[in-house]
């Protein structure tokens, strides 16, 4: 049972991490129409710069609020200088372009950080472990990742329900022509946007550092989660995208966790432990093909256009 | 000018003149690396122009492609690791599961489109990556060597370099022969106008899933026999054969040669893999001219080139390197 | 009346609060050409929407030739005989006149399961394509890439793919729309003729065409038919006056 919620909590840390990459890349496909694979690059970078500056100031916390400035730098970087030009084009431009970013950007880390990965040290107030209930114990770090997530979530619910610059969010997702014609500066809206995507993805790279370090190419194999996240969720949706990672998440941890066991129960030790890590990394695929089936479109499609 | 003689046949004809000759001029040259490179370049030239099929005239962007090749790769492992190394037994199984692999993810995906279409067959790759990595018993994340290529009883001898050259070539002037015929028949005919506008196609009459999907699976078969020839020739396969970069370098060969036509996929692996041997040697050439000391670090970094490149391609010059040499036609 | 060829019964169609087709009922019998006319925003597309099969009604039913074709997929509809032609030209940009007329022809020669013939080169294939596109005023522009073509030229084609598929009815969808008078002329005497050969629902603004052509004209607003009968009747119909023809709309007499 402990071990339960202990995977329960790592599932909803997983869920709310994915939530925070899922959430930037359907704001930049809703809003914007572009698909962007580079994305994981920008995931990656947050986790190279937290794991920099904490070790240059020496300060956790001054660490992070460092790298979350350069990572929405960087985004807003890209978007001036390389999105800009593929908006409107076709989706397979995109996949293409972004794609040609990935290959740079990993040649860029590889460059400045060398090959090898970077370890990102917590702090000791954060490197412990807290006690949740009477005699359970859980750690620190993963509790305040579960936290500040929550946080971000809630407070990119409030922006975008509660706020003129959510309201023109939300129009541009159902109709992007008429916030043109409303005379909003679109291209600061978008490199706004874009850049808070971008900060939302190194928020959950460097969140992810400090527990699996930063590496090249760390950002390609969440993103394909994320992806899968949008794809059950539905594109253009923060609650779907929400409630999917949540559901990824949770699925993911608990099935890796458990599956074995339940296989134990039914087939041979022998063709039990085969079987299992395959079947556990393909379940949540599987989930995805089933919601396909049932409904394409996803949980929760953004209506409009 | 209409005729048949344009710069960019000429191109096209001297380019397979100069495949067919190659091992000739390798041995002459005692450069036998030339012989494995491009021995790598056709095979996955002929990936590159099957993904062309459902891509460039389907309009199906699948970003998972390199799973059929994996999954090729991989029944010819397991059966020769298994005691099995009967080509005659490996590869009509090879090219069964990849038919049967297409069609499962084929019929799911292509219930979407668009954006869609692209991520799910991405998701779907990486399933099949993981899962092969999880296969420990055949190597995992190691991957598995492969001791004895197919066996064709006496008929054929795989591990004869220049022999198989000439076999993977076969495949692949064949594999051109036979989509572009596809392409034009009236089945083709069906992919593309489906590509142009489903939504037309349904009024006139045509329900076009069946042929998309149709497509798919002849798609990802011959992928599977790329993969099956990629597994011979490195005598070794690897989850790695699938990674969704794998995917995503057969769609750059496809779109740097040229969605377009044919041919054009197998002028982009031609380039594509020159230049990642060439382009190392020239940035290191040019630093050493520039600074005068030898920059061995800079060669690795090319990716960094690259990239960007790629992009310009997209914003410039969409039709790649055989719309360039159509335009010549015309200039 | 003879047995209809088109039948619509209590067709209903609602978009959140707005009802676009609200309990429709027509019947079309064959060889008529029945004429839909209505103010923007009527409902007159929704109503081809659900004759084609491109949107679902929620309530009421479609009979063609004696069956019922209410859930029944677009395309099979065009293999049952019924042809439309888009109110937004919706073509094959990237191919020849030919070629997009020839697919129709295609879509109801058989299966497309032939891998190794050059579709291009089969006369079953071109032939009948080159009529329809002669019929259609088209002949000496079977090889133009169609993005080059003229708008009205588009629309020409509509009506040479929907006549490739050989229909017992035609739904068309605006054909004359953005034409000039030399353009809309030449398509009226078009369907003058194919009346004679085919049956005809068409949707239209053009006032002049409408009452050149049709047998029959029902006039839809905000969904609902407020009359159908002859155009005689339509013309001096209180309601429809008010409704659509208008102070400003003064329609000469023939």
């Amino acid at each position: 049972m402990l071990l339960f919620l202990e995977q329960f909590l790592n599932g909803l840390q997983l869920g709310l991490l994915l939530f925070l990459l899922a959430a930037g890349l359907t704001l930049v496909f809703g809003i914007m129409d572009l698909v962007n694979l580079a994305h994981g690059s920008l995931y990656m970078l947050g986790a190279y710069f937290a794991a920099t500056f904490t070790g240059v100031t020496g300060s956790f916390l001054g660490g992070v609020v460092l790298a979350l400035a350069a990572t929405l730098l960087t985004g807003m970087a890209i978007e001036v200088v390389a999105m800009r030009r593929l908006y409107g084009r076709d989706h397979l431009d995109h996949v293409l372009g972004t794609f040609g970013l990935i290959l740079f950007f990993n040649e860029l880390v590889r460059l400045i950080w060398g090959p090898a990965g970077m370890n990102l040290t917590l702090p000791p107030w954060l490197n412990t472990a807290v006690q949740i209930l009477p005699g359970v114990h859980y750690s620190m770090y993963r509790l305040s990742i579960i936290i500040v997530a929550l946080a971000v979530a809630a407070l990119l619910y409030l922006v975008i329900m509660r706020t003129r610059v959510g309201m023109l969010i939300r129009a541009g997702a159902s109709n992007r022509e008429m916030i043109g014609a409303l005379g909003i500066n679109i291209k600061l809206l978008y490199t706004f946007v874009f850049g808070v995507g971008a900060a939302l993805a190194g928020l959950a790279g460097l969140m992810q550092a400090a527990i699996l370090t930063a590496q090249i190419g760390m950002g390609e194999n969440i993103l394909i989660l994320a992806f899968v996240v949008i794809i059950i969720g539905g594109i253009g949706s923060i609650r779907g995208a929400f409630v999917a990672s949540i559901f990824v998440g949770l699925i993911d941890t608990i099935g890796r966790a458990f599956l074995p066991d339940l296989l134990k129960a039914v087939l041979s030790p022998a063709a039990a432990s085969t079987v299992a890590p395959a079947l556990s990394s393909m379940l949540i695929y599987l989930i995805m093909a089933v919601v396909l089936v049932v409904r394409p479109a996803g949980l929760f499609p953004a209506t409009g256009r | 000018m209409t005729g048949p003689l344009t710069p960019r046949n000429v191109a096209v004809a001297a380019l397979v003149a100069f495949l067919i000759l190659l091992p000739i001029y390798a041995h002459a040259v005692g450069n036998l690396f030339l012989l494995s490179l491009f021995t790598r370049i056709v095979i996955l030239a002929m990936a590159a122009v099957s993904l062309n099929l459902i891509m460039g005239f389907g309009g199906m962007v699948s970003f998972g492609h390199a799973a059929y090749v994996g999954i090729g790769g991989y029944v010819v492992g397991i059966l020769a690791h298994e005691g099995v190394p009967s080509g005659f037994v490996q590869w009509p199984l090879a090219l069964l599961l990849s038919a049967l692999f297409a069609l499962g993810i084929g019929a799911l995906s292509l219930r979407t489109r668009g954006v869609y279409f692209i991520m799910i067959t991405l998701a779907f790759a990486q399933m099949i990556y993981y899962v092969a990595v999880a296969l420990d018993r055949y190597g995992g994340d190691d991957g598995l060597t492969i001791y004895r290529r197919s066996q064709f009883a006496a008929l054929l001898d795989l591990s004869n370099k220049t022999f198989f050259y000439y076999l993977c070539l076969a495949f692949l002037l064949a594999t051109v022969y036979v989509v572009w015929r596809i392409v034009n028949s009236r089945f083709g005919l069906v992919i593309q106008g489906a590509r142009s506008n489903d939504r037309r196609m349904h009024a006139i009459g045509f329900a076009t899933f069946r042929y998309k999907l149709a497509c798919f699976v002849v798609s990802g078969t011959i992928c599977g026999l790329a993969g099956v020839l990629e597994a011979n020739r490195t005598d070794f396969i690897s989850p790695a054969m699938m990674h969704w970069t794998r995917s995503g370098d057969l769609i750059v060969m496809a779109v740097l040669g040229g969605m377009g036509s044919v041919f054009g996929p197998v002028l982009g692996a031609i380039a594509l893999l020159v230049l990642e041997e060439a382009l190392p040697f020239l940035i290191g050439a040019a630093g050493h001219v520039v600074t005068g000391r030898d920059l061995v670090a800079a060669r690795e970094y090319w990716q960094l080139i690259l990239g960007p490149m790629l992009l310009l391609i997209v914003l410039y010059a969409r039709g790649g390197i055989d719309g360039l040499l159509a335009s010549l036609r015309r200039a | 009346m003879p047995e209809p060829l088109l039948e619509i019964d209590g067709l209903t169609k609602r978009f959140g609060g707005v009802v676009a087709s609200d309990s429709i009922v027509l019947a079309v019998p064959p060889g008529e050409l029945h004429a839909i006319i209505g103010p923007n925003g009527a409902g007159k597309t929704t109503l081809i929407g659900q004759l084609a099969g491109e949107i679902v009604p929620d309530a009421g039913s479609i009979r063609f030739g004696g069956s019922d074709i209410t859930a029944v997929a677009t395309h099979r509809r065009s293999m049952l005989g019924l042809a439309r032609s888009f109110q937004i030209t919706s073509l094959f940009l990237d191919f020849t006149a030919l070629d997009n007329v020839a697919l129709a022809v295609q879509a109801h020669a058989g299966h497309s399961f032939r891998f190794w013939r050059d579709a291009r080169s089969e006369k079953e294939l071109r032939e009948p394509a080159r009529a329809a596109l002669a019929r259609a005023g088209l002949a000496a522009r079977g090889n133009a890439i169609v993005a080059s073509m003229s708008h009205g030229e588009h629309r020409q084609l509509e009506i040479a793919m929907a006549l490739a598929t050989r229909p017992r009815m035609l739904l068309l969808d605006e054909p004359m729309a953005g034409m000039g008078p030399e353009e809309s002329a030449r398509m009226v005497e078009l369907l003058r003729e194919l009346k004679r050969e085919v049956t005809i629902l068409l949707v239209e603004h053009d006032m002049e065409a409408v009452f050149a052509l049709a047998d029959r004209i029902t006039v839809l607003v905000y969904g609902r038919v407020i009359a159908s009968g002859e155009p005689e009747a339509i013309r001096a119909n209180a309601d429809v006056r008010q409704a659509y023809l208008g102070e400003q709309e003064a329609v000469s007499e023939p």
